[in-house]
C-alpha cells in the first residue's frame, strides 16, 4: 500500500466500500495447505459451503471442478477434516 | 410576510409544533422530566394523523438515540429529547452520532444530575456532553427554541456540515412556561427546512460500511475530520439564522451582547437566566452604571471571535456556570471565555460565579451583586476568582 | 420454499467476502456467510461490538458486500429497530419504494449481557428484524472473559477453576417475549440452519436464532474441528435443534442415539480441568439428560 490518506482524503463519517479480498490477502497466514486429490472428488461441495473465508468454489468453466483460492485461505483445515470421502490433504507450507 | 395570530405555548409544546411542521419521519425518545411533555404531544400528533412519523417506543435513553442515529443513517429526518439522566446514558452514543456525520437533531431540557435525584434546571448534564462532537444551541425562550429547532435541521442535513445537533433549553423554566409563540407557516417550514434523501447510506443498491474498526494509522485523521467539520459550521450556522431572520423577522446571531461597547463591566451567561441579566443591565443603567451583558446561543462550536468582539472593553469580566467542574481550575463556561481571552492575548480580569444549581432561584438582587463584585476588581480589592451565589454557610 | 439440499444453498450468491481477518477456522465467519447467502442483497447487516464487527470492518477494508452499520456493544437491536422504523416511515410516505431484510448478528456478550435489555425493547415492540446470536460462550474479543453465556465448569480467564453456574436460557427470554419465531441453530446442521434463517426472515414481527458457534480460540482446539464439535454439541444433547414458532417448541433435528458429552468436552482445552473429575463430568452429563427429556431425545449410546 502506497501513502496513507490525508484526514481530508477519507471519506466523511467512517464509511468504507473497498472489499477485503481486494487488498487484503490473507493466505499469508497459512501453514499447512489443502490440497485436493481430483481424481477422487466427488464435487459434494461440502468443503464449498463449510469454508469460513471463503475461498472454496465450482470453477464457473470447464468442468466446475472445485478450486482453492490460495490467496485467502489460511490453512484451518475444515475442508479436510469434513470432506465425506478424505480427498483433501493438509501439507505444510514450503 | 404574512401577519400571523401568536399561539401560546411552553417551550415544550412549541418544540413539538415545529417537529410536525418539520415532518420529521422518525421519532424516538424516552420519558423524563422536565422534558416529556414534548413527546407526549408528538405521540398525539402521530395517533391523529397530523404528523405522519414513526414513532419508536424505547425502553431507555440508550436505544432512542441508539434508533435516531440508525435512522438518520437511512435517510430518514429524525428527532429525540431528553435531560439530565437520560442525556447522561446518551453519552456513548453521542460520540459516534458526530464521528459518523449523522444529522440528529435533539432538544435536551437542561435539569440538574444526581445525587441528590433533583428535577430543576442547571447545566449539569450538558456539561459533560461539550466533547460530544455535536453543535449545541443554548435558548432563551419557547420562541427561541421553535425558531432554532427549524434552523437546527437545515444546518444539521447541510452536505457540509451533516452533524447532530443539540439545542439546550433550561428545564421548567423555559420547557413548562407558556409565552406567545409565532409560528411560521407550514409551506414556510417545508421550503426553509426541505428534506433531502441523499443522506440516505444504508441502501442495498450502493452498499457501504459504517462504523468499523480502525487501527492507529487512521484514528487520528477520522476524529480530526469530524472535529474540523464542527469548527467549519461556524459560518453555515450564521448563514442560515441570517436567512432565518430574513423569512421571520427573527434572528439570533451567535452571540447577542446587549449594552456591552461601553461597559465596564460585563456577565457572560447561557439560557435562560440571561433574561434576568438582561433586565438588572437595563435596571442599572438607569441608575447610571456601565454594565453590559452577553449571551452566548452558540456553545459549540464556541464563536470565540464574536464573543472577544463583544466583551473587549470591558475593565471586568463575570462569567456564569451553571454547573460544577469539580477539580478542575474553574467552571466550564468561565476555562473556555478566559481560554478565548488568552487566545485573543486580552488579559482583562474575569471572575466565575457559579448560580442557579438544582433549580435555585437566581434574583435580579443577586445579578446587581455580580456587577458590584466585579466593579471592585479593578480596585484589587476582589481576590478571589470563584463565587458560589446563593450557596448557605 | 424450504432449502432441499446443500447445492441450492452453495447457488446462492455470496455477499461475505474474503480477506476478513477472524481466525483460521472461525464459526462466526461460517455463520455470517450462511446468513447472507439466505437473506440476500437487500438487507442491512447490524452487528454490536465484538470478533465478527472488528475482524470483517478493519478500516480501509470491509467484508461486507451489503448495507452493514456498527455503533456499540449494547444496542445491536435498538439500532436495527431504527433502520426498521426508518424503512417503515419512508415507505409509508412514499420516499422510498423497495423494503429490506434488517438482520442482527450479535455474540452471546451483546446479547444475553450487556445487549438484553435493548433486545428486550426490540422483542417488546414487535419490530421487524432478525436477531441472530453467535454464541461462543464467552467475551473472545477481548480474550475469553466468561459471560452470561459461558457453560457450567468452562475454563475462561475469568473463571479460571471453571464457570459455576449454567448458561442464560436466551431461548426462554424470546419466548417469554412472545416472539413468532425463535430458534436453535449450528453449523454442522446447514439446512436446518439455513431454513430457519428463511423463516425468521419471512416473520412480521421479531425473530430470533440462537447460533451455537465453536470458538477455536476460545474453546482451546484444533481449528479444522469446528464444524465437527459443532456436530458433537447436538449428538450429546447439549444444543438441542428446535424451533418455536406461534407458541408451539418443535424439534427439528432428532437425535436417536446420544453421544456422552464426554466426546464432545474432551475436544475442548476449555474443560481440561475435569476430565479426571468424574463427579463434574456427571453433572454435565445429568444436564444434558435433562435437555433430552425436555426436547424428547433419545438415549446415550456408548
Amino acid at each position: 500500500m502506497g501513502r496513507l490518506p490525508k484526514w481530508n482524503e477519507m471519506q466523511e463519517g467512517f464509511i468504507t466500500k473497498t472489499l477485503s479480498e481486494s487488498i487484503n490477502k490473507t493466505g499469508t497466514w497459512r501453514t499447512f495447505k489443502p490440497i485436493i486429490d481430483y481424481s477422487r472428488c466427488t464435487k459434494c461441495g461440502w468443503c464449498v459451503i463449510y469454508c469460513p473465508e471463503p475461498c472454496i468454489s465450482f470453477e464457473s468453466s470447464g468442468d466446475g471442478k472445485v478450486v482453492i483460492d490460495y490467496d485467502f485461505c489460511k490453512g484451518c483445515g475444515i475442508c479436510a477434516e469434513e470432506c465425506p470421502i478424505k480427498c483433501i490433504d493438509m501439507v505444510m507450507e514450503e | 410576510m404574512q401577519k400571523v395570530e401568536p399561539f401560546l405555548l411552553s417551550g415544550n409544546l412549541a418544540i413539538a409544533y415545529a417537529i410536525k411542521q418539520l415532518n420529521v419521519d422518525v421519532v424516538s425518545a424516552y420519558p423524563i422530566t422536565p422534558q416529556t411533555t414534548i413527546i407526549e404531544k408528538i405521540s398525539e400528533y402521530v395517533a391523529k394523523g397530523e404528523l405522519k412519523a414513526n414513532f419508536m417506543l424505547v425502553e431507555s435513553e440508550h436505544s432512542a438515540i441508539s434508533a435516531c442515529l440508525s435512522a438518520a443513517a437511512s435517510g430518514a429526518r429524525v428527532f429525540t429529547s431528553s435531560s439530565s439522566q437520560g442525556l447522561l446514558l446518551m453519552h456513548e452514543i453521542l460520540f459516534i452520532t458526530s464521528a459518523l456525520r449523522l444529522p440528529v437533531v435533539m432538544v435536551v431540557a437542561n435539569r440538574s444530575v444526581s445525587a441528590p435525584i433533583n428535577i430543576w434546571n442547571d447545566h449539569g448534564d450538558i456539561m459533560p456532553q461539550r466533547d460530544t462532537g455535536w453543535i449545541q444551541f443554548f435558548v432563551e425562550s419557547a420562541q427561541e427554541a421553535y425558531d432554532k429547532v427549524i434552523q437546527a435541521y437545515r444546518i444539521a442535513e447541510d452536505h457540509q456540515v451533516r452533524l447532530p445537533i443539540m439545542i439546550n433549553m433550561d428545564g421548567i423554566v423555559l420547557s413548562h412556561t407558556y409565552e406567545p409563540v409565532y409560528p411560521l407557516s407550514d409551506s414556510e417550514v417545508a421550503s426553509f427546512s426541505p428534506w433531502n434523501l441523499s443522506l440516505k447510506r444504508l441502501d442495498p443498491d450502493d452498499f457501504l460500511t459504517i462504523g468499523g474498526f480502525c487501527y492507529p494509522d487512521y484514528y487520528f485523521e477520522t476524529r480530526y475530520q469530524s472535529s474540523k467539520a464542527l469548527e467549519d459550521s461556524l459560518p453555515i450556522i450564521s448563514k442560515v439564522d441570517k436567512e432565518f431572520g430574513k423569512l421571520s423577522g427573527r434572528s439570533y446571531g451567535l452571540v447577542s451582547p446587549f449594552k456591552c461597547n461601553d461597559a465596564d463591566t460585563i456577565l457572560v451567561s447561557m439560557g435562560s437566566i440571561s433574561t434576568t441579566i438582561r433586565a438588572t443591565v437595563k435596571k442599572l443603567r438607569e441608575k447610571g452604571e456601565k454594565v453590559g451583558m452577553v449571551s452566548l446561543r452558540l456553545f459549540r462550536p464556541f464563536p470565540l471571535n464574536e464573543l472577544i468582539k463583544s466583551i473587549k472593553n470591558a475593565k471586568a469580566i463575570g462569567i456564569i456556570d451553571r454547573a460544577l467542574s469539580p477539580g478542575a481550575v474553574a467552571g466550564p463556561l468561565f476555562t473556555d471565555v478566559t481560554s478565548a481571552l488568552y487566545l485573543s492575548k486580552m488579559s482583562i480580569p474575569a471572575v466565575n460565579f457559579f448560580v442557579g444549581l438544582g433549580g435555585r432561584d437566581v434574583k435580579i438582587e443577586d445579578i446587581e451583586n455580580m456587577f458590584v463584585n466585579l466593579k471592585k476588581i479593578p480596585t484589587g480589592k476582589i481576590k478571589k476568582h470563584s463565587y458560589y451565589v446563593g450557596l448557605r454557610g | 420454499m424450504p432449502f432441499k439440499n446443500l447445492k441450492e444453498i452453495i447457488a446462492r450468491q455470496d455477499f461475505f467476502s474474503p480477506g476478513h481477518g477472524l481466525c483460521a477456522g472461525c464459526g462466526a465467519a461460517q455463520i455470517a456467510r450462511i446468513v447472507m447467502k439466505i437473506a440476500g442483497k437487500d438487507s442491512i447487516m447490524v452487528n454490536a461490538t465484538g470478533c465478527l464487527e472488528v475482524s470483517t470492518t478493519t478500516y480501509p477494508w470491509t467484508a461486507w458486500k451489503v448495507p452493514y452499520i456498527h455503533v456499540a456493544f449494547e444496542n445491536a437491536a435498538a439500532v436495527a429497530s431504527g433502520i426498521r422504523a426508518a424503512y417503515d416511515a419512508l415507505i409509508m410516505k412514499k420516499k422510498l419504494g423497495k423494503d429490506v431484510n434488517v438482520v442482527v448478528l450479535a455474540g452471546d456478550g451483546g446479547t444475553a449481557d450487556i445487549g438484553l435489555q435493548a433486545l428486550s425493547g426490540a422483542f417488546e415492540r414487535g419490530d421487524r428484524i432478525t436477531y441472530i446470536c453467535y454464541d461462543n460462550e464467552a467475551y473472545m474479543n477481548t480474550g475469553i472473559q466468561r459471560s452470561g453465556a459461558t457453560p457450567y465448569d468452562a475454563w475462561t480467564t475469568t473463571s479460571p477453576a471453571g464457570q459455576k453456574t449454567l448458561k442464560k436460557d436466551l431461548m426462554g427470554i424470546a419466548i417469554a417475549h412472545r416472539v413468532k419465531y425463535a430458534a436453535t441453530a449450528t453449523i454442522s446442521y446447514l439446512l436446518d440452519a439455513a431454513n430457519k434463517v428463511e423463516k425468521a426472515l419471512s416473520i412480521s414481527g421479531p425473530s430470533f436464532i440462537h447460533w451455537l458457534q465453536p470458538c477455536t480460540i476460545g474453546w482451546r482446539y484444533d481449528p479444522k474441528l469446528t464444524v465437527k464439535l459443532s456436530r458433537l454439541a447436538v449428538k450429546t444433547g447439549l444444543w438441542p435443534l428446535y424451533e418455536h414458532y406461534d407458541g408451539i417448541n418443535k424439534l427439528t433435528v432428532q437425535v436417536p442415539k446420544r453421544t456422552p458429552v464426554l466426546e464432545y468436552l474432551k475436544l475442548q482445552g476449555r474443560f481440561r480441568h475435569i476430565m479426571d473429575n468424574q463427579e463434574e463430568l456427571a453433572k454435565i452429563q445429568s444436564y444434558a439428560d435433562e435437555l433430552a427429556a425436555k426436547f424428547g431425545l433419545g438415549p446415550v449410546v456408548e
